[in-house]
């Protein structure tokens, strides 16, 4: 038991090299399916209706296909076309556009759940529809997306170790690399579990400090003025 | 088309694979459901030892990702002395993950009845567990069936990792027809929308099911 | 001069035709009460005067600015109108200060200090600077919608439009608002509004309004509404509000 212990922590610096690989995965896929999902549901709430629909099939689509559908289509299938993507960046793109279907269904959840008459307020005291957005709709929305947006950090996270899939070397393919050459694999993969258990957790208190930080008296409760 | 030729040859290969995945996804939602039911009754209604245990094991399973725990129990057991063929080491990890996961939603279910439908229970005479059984355990049920139709439609979608732990289901017959012939970019997008047809039939089907099973007034909670 | 001018109003919501040829004056230092049965297009007809709606056709002159025409900065003219809502429409993500403050940092892009001293004016005219660090969760309904006025009221606005302002308050917070809003009216403000409270139409207002289907049925002072008004629609819905409502 003790020299398995000895064991992980020699090897701590090669698998931390693979965490740290994952949550950049993890972060950068976040933020593109950040940008791209809020396009996607702003575009879906008030663009023209052909818009609309196309945004609702491009979430339809993304929703249902298997993560790796995803990514070996992008990093298998774009070469057939002439688009040779490296491995990082295909695992980002995927794991980042299918993350922008799922956050575009909370953004455009939070933004309809709040009231016209928050509009006709911001409206009625003389802001334009910019400002009215600005500083009425876009705060609200922000913490009502939270709850969502803190369980699709951690599903992204969840996720990443797909990545090694397209060979790259995050912490399950570390982890593989020092079982191949020690022949410990229970004790390796118990650790890369326990690694990203603490990652995962460490994520998730992150997010309730931010959303105690701007939580609002009532907010949870109701919407109504 | 040549692709078209290929898959031709191909389709029995595919049927196969298609044929497991189903497996796959049906025997681990089932048993996945049978496991979760003493895991959400224990973290609820257990004594201190087997609510521990339950949720311990609840915690573990959602924090970590599903292909560790694949790679747990495919590579890491047989050093504890249990080998499993892929298919084997697939279905237990998959079982153990939906378990934890339907017992999570299931557990919302229980929540969302009020204290009263107990005390009520109670007031009529029927034991602790008696109550869970026939008065609060088939309402939980119900609420609980559009998140775990939901599991389904997650594990048709996942039991594609199960590729990477040499599973030979839907997904991989289509990496083997791409080594082999090269048409990549077709054989995905091919495999993409039979994914998007079971996934949407199931959600439809999932649909017209809760239509039939419900309950005028019952998704007004008491 | 008048402050307001409705020129023959029409409104329709699919085929229902809520406003048919509204028009009338609004003098400064006006307070007008609107009644009508529930439907008649009064909400409408006050939301057409700040634009929230605008109408089919016909013209909405305020202060000389006909905002019905192409080309009008409706922001800019908004200011000069404020509205409380009927359900508060307080903004929930901020205290009750800075629901006053915001249109006056934002809109008229005062600095910190006068905005927050402008606030906190508006706050004690409405009696709760006492208040002042809530979030619109922790207020009761008619502290809701004294905020509602001293935010409307931050934009010293010319005209003040009321949209039944007491109908979603429980009875007993109803009065608190009711005072606030006779204050202004003995301020000299000029007031239009949509309400039930025949209690305050009586005493506070000079004039009062009775709509329905979507035209003006009658208008005169109070007294002439409530003693003898020249149509027995009138007296017979009078009759029966006050009954309901409470007229003294």
């Amino acid at each position: 038991m003790l020299d398995s212990i000895v064991f992980v922590f020699e090897n701590m610096p090669l698998l931390l090299k693979g965490a740290l690989v994952a949550v950049e995965i993890t972060v950068l896929s976040i933020l593109l399916g950040m940008v791209v999902g809020l396009l996607v549901a702003i575009l879906r709430l008030y663009g023209p209706k052909p818009i609309q629909k196309f945004m609702k099939l491009y979430e339809w689509v993304l929703r249902g296909l298997p993560i790796l559908v995803i990514l070996f289509i992008i990093y298998f299938g774009l070469p057939s076309v002439g688009l040779n993507i490296p491995a990082f960046i295909s695992a980002v793109l995927g794991l980042g556009l299918r993350s922008s279907a799922y956050q575009a269904q909370i953004y455009r959840g939070a933004i309809q759940s709040i009231g016209v008459e928050q509009v006709e307020a911001g409206l009625s005291i003389g802001m334009n529809r910019t400002k009215t957005m600005l500083y009425v709709i876009v705060p609200q929305a922000i913490r009502l997306s939270l709850p969502g947006f803190t369980n699709e950090f951690t599903i992204v996270l969840k996720d990443s170790p797909l990545a090694y899939a397209l060979g790259i070397a995050e912490l399950l393919k570390q982890g593989r690399n020092i079982i191949v050459t020690s022949f410990k694999p229970f004790t390796i993969y118990l650790t890369c579990a326990i690694i990203y258990f603490l990652l995962f957790h460490f994520f998730y208190y992150l997010f309730r400090k931010i959303a105690e930080k701007y939580e609002v008296p009532g907010y949870i409760m109701s919407k109504k003025s | 088309m040549e692709f078209f030729n290929a898959f031709a040859k191909y389709i029995p290969a595919f049927i196969d694979g298609l044929w497991i995945t189903v497996e796959l996804t049906l025997i681990s939602a089932v048993v996945g459901f049978v496991v979760a039911v003493p895991l959400v009754l224990s973290v609820l209604y257990g004594n201190k030892f087997f609510k521990g245990i339950a949720k311990s094991f609840i915690s573990v399973v959602r924090g970590t990702p599903l292909l560790v725990q694949l790679f747990f129990v495919y590579y890491g057991l047989p050093a504890a002395g249990l080998n499993l063929t892929p298919f084997q080491a697939a279905l237990i990890g998959f079982i153990l993950n939906s378990a934890a996961y339907q017992a999570e939603y299931m557990k919302g279910g229980f929540l969302s009845l009020t204290t009263e439908q107990m005390d009520a229970a109670y007031s009529i005479g029927l034991t602790k567990w008696e109550s869970i059984r026939y008065i609060i355990f088939p309402q939980a049920f119900r609420f609980s069936i559009p998140a775990l139709s939901n599991e389904m439609i997650y594990l048709i979608k996942y039991t594609s990792i199960a590729y990477i732990i040499q599973v030979e289901e839907l997904f991989a017959q289509a990496k083997y027809f791409a080594s082999d012939t090269f048409f990549h970019l077709e054989i995905f997008l091919l495999i993409g929308i039979i994914y998007l047809i079971l996934v949407y039939g199931v959600t439809f089907a999932s649909d017209w099911l809760e239509d039939k099973l419900h309950i005028s007034g019952f998704d007004v909670s008491h | 001069m008048s402050l307001l001018q409705l020129k023959n109003i029409k409104k329709s919501f699919g085929s229902n035709q809520v406003l048919d040829g509204v028009s009338f004056d609004v003098t400064k230092g006006d307070v007008i009460v609107i009644i009508g049965p529930s439907g008649t297009g009064k909400s409408t007809l006050l939301r057409c005067v700040n634009m929230l709606n605008p109408p089919d056709s016909g013209n909405v002159i305020v202060d000389g600015t006909d905002l019905t025409q192409k080309g009008v900065n409706l922001s800019k003219e908004r200011q000069k109108i404020g509205m409380v809502f009927q359900h508060f429409a307080l903004f929930t993500h901020l205290r009750a200060i800075e629901n006053v403050a915001i249109g006056i940092k934002k809109v008229r892009k005062m600095n910190e200090k006068e905005a927050h001293e402008k606030a906190m004016y508006e706050l004690e005219r409405v009696g709760l600077a006492d208040h002042k660090d809530k979030y619109p969760a922790e207020l009761s309904g008619g502290q809701k919608q004294r905020v509602g006025i001293a935010r409307a009221l931050a934009m010293d606005p010319l005209l003040m439009l009321f949209d039944e302002p007491t109908s979603a308050l429980d009875p007993e917070l109803i009065g608190e608002v009711l005072t606030v809003m006779k204050n202004l009216a003995e301020e000299g403000m000029t007031m239009l509004c949509v309400t039930h409270e025949m209690g305050f139409a009586k005493s506070v207002s000079n004039e009062i309004i009775f709509m329905e289907e979507g035209n003006i049925v009658e208008m005169g002072s109070p007294k002439k509404m409530f003693e003898n008004p020249d149509h027995d629609r009138t007296q017979s819905f009078l009759h029966k509000i006050s009954e309901l409502y409470g007229g003294e």
